[in-house]
């Protein structure tokens, strides 16, 4: 089991996720640390990732953009707050316009990812996200959300396509 | 029969605000019309009335016919589905730890043939 617990909290506004991997803390700081490693897991395999900058220093910018199966291009940033290899790393997760300006209509969460060794040649990796208030919470749930939605309503599609199929084949 | 998909950034931009969460929890008991729902809030008949045409727009809430009276319920299946959303969110994480795990596994296979 790689996730080892999450938590919730809506009075604090805040989501916790902890997970545990075979492998080193500089081999987890990678999976952030690495554009190419980053895009093989940000985005679903319906919806991935392009990081097209990524200078993960204090003040520094990851830009990337999603693609989706229409052709669609969702783009969004990170705003390096902290940055300790391989232990630490805390951003501003933001949502950008088309020209890559960030997008302030939508709010910005905060995320902090904390990796330590855990024995036995473990790592535990806790990610805290931080939502602004509740309307942001609901928006971002909303937004993080539709990939998943697009494809529960592209199932719902293929099982009522089976059923108009099905009574013909009979 | 074509059912069309429920519109999501519609629902949650209508949950979006405390007084329509609040209605919408009111709108469960579905005993009361806008004219009841307005002396609850401190704010206008109109005012209430424009919120509750959101919640109707975003299929949270429906207007019935009670006798003479209409009253606003809530539409229970719309909140099963803003439930089940927020549960999709931890699945958003979920899969990306998923898909870190098949990574750092990938590479310890090609580092120890």
């Amino acid at each position: 089991v790689t996730v080892t617990a999450i938590h919730k909290d809506a009075q604090n506004l805040t989501m916790t996720v902890d997970a545990r991997f075979e492998a080193s803390p500089e081999r987890v700081w990678q999976l952030w640390a690495d554009p190419r490693q980053l895009e093989r897991w940000w985005g679903p395999p319906t919806y991935p990732a392009t990081v097209t900058a990524h200078d993960l220093r204090p003040g520094g910018r990851v830009e990337y953009h999603m693609t989706g199966p229409e052709g669609d291009q969702p783009k969004g940033y990170w705003e390096i707050v902290e940055a300790e290899a391989p232990h630490h790393l805390a951003f501003r997760d933001g949502f950008a316009e088309a020209d890559g300006t960030p997008n302030s209509d939508m709010p910005i969460s905060q995320v902090r990812v904390t990796i330590a060794e855990a024995g036995d040649g473990q790592t535990r990796m806790s990610i805290v996200s931080i939502f602004p208030d509740v309307a942001a919470m609901e928006q971002l749930l909303a937004m993080g959300m539709e990939e998943g939605i697009r494809e529960a309503v592209g199932q719902i599609d293929a099982i009522l396509a089976e059923d108009a199929v099905a009574p013909a084949g009979r | 029969m074509q059912v069309a998909p429920p519109d999501f950034d519609r629902m949650f931009g209508a949950l979006a605000d405390a007084t329509r969460r609040d209605i919408v929890r009111r709108a469960i008991a579905g005993e009361e019309g806008v004219a009841e729902l307005a002396g609850h809030y401190p704010m206008s008949f109109a005012a209430v009335q424009k919120h509750v045409a959101i919640l109707e727009r975003a299929g949270l809430v429906t207007k019935e016919r009670i006798g003479r009276r209409k009253v606003v319920r809530a539409n229970l299946e719309g909140l099963r589905i803003a439930r089940r959303l927020l549960d999709q969110y931890e699945e958003l994480w979920r899969g990306r730890i998923d898909r870190m795990a098949t990574l750092i596994t990938e590479d310890a296979k090609e580092t120890q043939p």
